[in-house]
This record gives structure tokens, C-alpha cells and sequence, in this order.
């Protein structure tokens, strides 16, 4: 559903821009609204949710889409915990559709679905390891790292239970908004992938805004 | 030839764990019809590795799970491959129901109660049997929900297909590497049933016959060929 923010840019209290192949981690306080900025198109940002104050709560791919009744994520959908509890709400959506099933790419699932020589290359969930070892302070292991959302990204299921990676839906300026129902630690990956068209085979950057 | 090593029936609103050594098949069967057998799969020897359901679908280009796939961890190793399947469609995406989903459904019925005939639910059976081993809710994730068909229309909605049942329904999944298996009977969170679904599954543990190079799974598309060859690998270098 397309969804139009109210929120004027000028008006935010936190602005960067993520390069493609870095992580971005920051605590979100509860009533902030968040915001992915696709900058230049068909870019995903594989993301990860955890309550600030209790790190074993977290974002749960399975609870979301099983209590909404629904795979895809859009203006309306509540991003669930595993403990069954709102996390945070998506406000506005320019994309229209986001995806929570596909996962994030790894060396090691690379070499399955590429090629065992691809194993090398760059992938999210290297991005969260060297998020979880530069943050000690946050006590995360590889245990935390879970079934993230890939926002702006479109894996369409069929009725006869096909699974694709599509062409992105998303293009230069589109965002999702999210407010923050409790205190949230954000952790981004923006996706290196260059073998699917997720990101076009082109990852580029994307820019986080956050207002009070 | 296989020869049964071991065969037990799982009650219904149970839990159970096992080792299971490379080279054995577990055959699964819906004994009544409508059973749901909540799975989750560790390498016993590096617990932090587990099932990978996002990778498991994304690699074979699926959202149902049935003859051919293969279910793979994290780390893009084979756990385990589905040999037979006489069900032909089981759900990993919509997790396991908790205490409050099987209350407000079911209403409650507690061991003081019911004992035996309680109102258990998959979620704290998964963490008491993940106990066993030093884990907790921390180390779940998407798992497996086998006899159970759930199905995506056109906008994404999801629904449990209620007249997919067949007693009798076997799968078999034979295991590629040493495996901790953790498994429940209690019913998948998208049961609609007016009374708690109480069904039994029939765990048979079998011999493997030695994987042939025209094998099903191993053909099944060319991501399962270097999923084996990432087992070799790890078996290699153990």
C-alpha cells in the first residue's frame, strides 16, 4: 500500500547515508520514526530489529508474517517480536511491498546458490559479524543474528508454492517508515549482493533519517 | 536394503530430541491424519549452526517443502534431504504457536488439570527440550511444520489449507550430517480446529543405503550438487 510520510527531511534530528557493504547500528527511542531512504533504486537493506533494553527480544520474521496473515510487508504492517509484542509500526511506504521471507546473503549460502568459488565475495551477514564484534558492549553473538527483513526488496511467492527473487520494485527516493513502539537497537546491512537482481547487480547507498 | 534400527510414536502435545547419525533415515508418518510435527535442526557439534529456513527456500527456489529439497543450515551445509515425501507440501515460514495463541484459541487446560491431556504448546516445548543442550529462545528460529500445508494467494495472504490431511502421510528425511534434532506434535499456529488437535506422528529410524550419483535430491537443481559438496567438504576437513 502506497503510503505518503507527513515528515519534512529538514525536520529530522539524524541523517546518514549508508554505503553499500557497510552495517549501520543505532538505538531508536520509542515514539522515533525511522526512515530507510532508497537513494539511487533497487537497493536492499537487510534489517534487524532488537528491543534496547532487552536484547533477547528481537525482530521475528515468522511472528510478523504469521500475525498479520500475510508474507509482505507494507504501510499498516506491525513488525512483531519474538515474544509476541509490537516492535514497530511501518507509517508510510512509497515502494509498496517489502519482503521478510528471503533472508539475508551469506559467503556460505552463496556458495550454494552461486557457485563455491562466490564464497569469497562480500555478503550481509558478514556486514552483522563485524557489527556484532565492533559492539561488544551490546553482548551479541552469532546466536542474535536472525531472520531479517529485506526492505525494498520482492520475493513473490505462487500459488503453487514457486518462490522468485524478483527485479526490485523500488526506485531512486522511494522509503519506508517505521515509528518505533518500543526502545529498538536498528542494525542495517546495506546488501553487497552482485549475483541477483535484488539490487539490479548494483549495490548502492541508502540513507537513514530518524525525527522525534 | 534398510533394516529399522529404532521406532517410537511421538503422543500428541509432546516433545522430543535425538542425535542422529549421518547416514540414518528418519521416516515420519501422520498416523491419524492432521498431525503437525514442529522440527528444529543444531549440529551437535557447533550448536550456534541451525536450520536455515530463508536459505533453505531461496536455494531451491520454493516456498513449500516436499521430495528433492534439501533442508540446509546457516553455515550452507545439508542437514538432511527428503527422500519420499507422500504429503507433497509442508510449511517453514509460520513458526510455532506460544502459550497465549493456544489459551485464546483452545482455552486453557493445564498439566494440574489435564495432565497428559493439556493444552501444550510449541514454543515452550521447543525451550524445554533446547534446555537439554544449553539453548534458548535465542537459538530458535523459523522452523520446520511438517503436515502442514500453508499457502500464499495472489496479495500474500496466508492460510493453513485445513483439507490437506492424509492419514498415513509419510516423510522421509535422511540425514547428510550428524544432526540434533527437536521436534513437537503440537498443533501449527494457524490451526483453526474448534478442540485441540491431539495427533500422534510415528518416528522410524532407519539404515541409509549409500547415496547414488543419479539421486533425486542430489539432481534436484544444480544449488542441492554444492550443498553436498559443502558436506563433503566439512566432512573432509573434520
Amino acid at each position: 500500500m502506497i503510503q505518503e510520510s507527513t515528515l519534512e527531511a529538514a525536520d529530522a534530528v539524524f541523517r546518514q547515508t549508508v554505503p553499500a557493504g557497510d552495517y549501520f547500528l543505532k538505538v531508536i527511542a520509542a515514539g522515533q520514526t525511522l526512515r530507510i531512504l532508497d537513494l539511487e533504486g533497487n537497493q536492499a537493506a537487510d534489517t534487524l530489529f532488537y528491543n534496547a533494553n532487552d536484547v533477547s527480544e528481537r525482530y521475528s520474521s515468522m511472528d510478523t508474517i504469521r500475525e498479520q496473515g500475510n508474507i509482505y510487508l507494507t504501510a499498516g504492517s506491525k513488525l512483531m517480536s519474538n515474544l509476541g509484542n509490537e516492535m514497530l509500526v511501518i507509517v508510510a511506504d512509497t515502494c509498496g511491498r517489502h519482503d521478510t521471507l528471503g533472508g539475508a546473503c551469506a559467503t556460505e549460502s552463496n556458495s550454494v546458490r552461486y557457485d563455491l568459488e562466490k564464497r569469497c565475495m562480500h555478503a550481509c551477514r558478514d556486514s552483522w559479524m563485524l557489527a556484532i564484534a565492533e559492539h561488544e558492549e551490546l553482548g551479541f553473538t552469532k546466536r542474535d543474528i536472525t531472520h531479517n527483513i529485506n526492505f525494498f526488496m520482492n520475493v513473490p511467492v505462487t500459488a503453487q508454492g514457486g518462490l522468485t527473487f524478483e527485479d526490485g520494485i523500488s526506485a531512486p527516493g522511494k522509503y519506508v517508515e517505521m515509528n518505533a513502539a518500543m526502545d529498538v537497537i536498528v542494525v542495517i546491512s546495506n546488501c553487497p549482493q552482485l549475483n541477483n537482481p535484488c539490487n539490479g547487480y548494483n549495490p548502492t547507498p541508502v540513507e537513514v533519517l530518524i525525527w522525534n | 536394503m534398510t533394516e529399522t534400527l529404532y521406532q517410537y510414536t511421538v503422543p500428541a502435545a509432546a516433545h522430543w530430541s535425538l542425535r542422529i547419525r549421518r547416514g540414518t533415515t528418519l521416516r515420519l508418518t501422520d498416523v491419524e491424519g492432521g498431525a503437525n510435527l514442529g522440527m528444529m535442526l543444531y549440529n551437535p557439534e557447533d550448536l550456534l549452526e541451525k536450520y536455515n529456513a530463508p536459505d533453505t527456500l531461496k536455494c531451491q527456489h520454493t516456498f513449500k517443502l516436499t521430495q528433492g529439497n534439501c533442508l540446509y543450515s546457516d553455515m550452507g551445509r545439508i542437514f538432511c534431504s527428503i527422500t519420499e515425501d507422500s504429503f507433497g507440501w509442508h510449511d517453514t515460514v509460520c513458526g510455532t504457536a506460544n502459550k497465549a495463541m493456544v489459551q485464546k484459541k483452545w482455552g486453557e487446560k493445564n498439566y494440574q488439570s489435564a495432565h497428559n491431556e493439556w493444552h501444550q504448546n510449541g514454543y515452550d516445548s521447543f525451550l524445554v527440550e533446547l534446555a537439554k543442550y544449553g539453548l534458548n529462545g535465542k537459538d530458535l528460529a523459523s522452523n520446520l511444520n511438517l503436515f502442514s500445508k500453508v499457502v500464499v494467494d495472489n496479495e500474500g495472504n496466508l492460510s493453513l489449507d485445513a483439507k490437506h490431511i492424509k492419514a498415513g502421510a509419510n516423510i522421509s528425511l535422511r540425514f547428510e550430517m550428524d544432526t540434533l534434532v527437536i521436534l513437537h506434535t503440537c498443533p501449527h499456529p494457524l490451526n483453526s480446529e474448534a478442540a485441540y488437535p491431539y495427533k500422534p506422528v510415528h518416528c522410524e529410524l532407519m539404515t541409509t543405503p549409500p547415496m547414488p550419483e543419479d539421486d533425486y535430491c542430489l539432481n534436484f537443481c544444480p544449488e542441492n550438487r554444492r550443498g553436498f559438496e559443502n558436506n563433503r567438504l566439512y566432512h573432509f576437513f573434520r
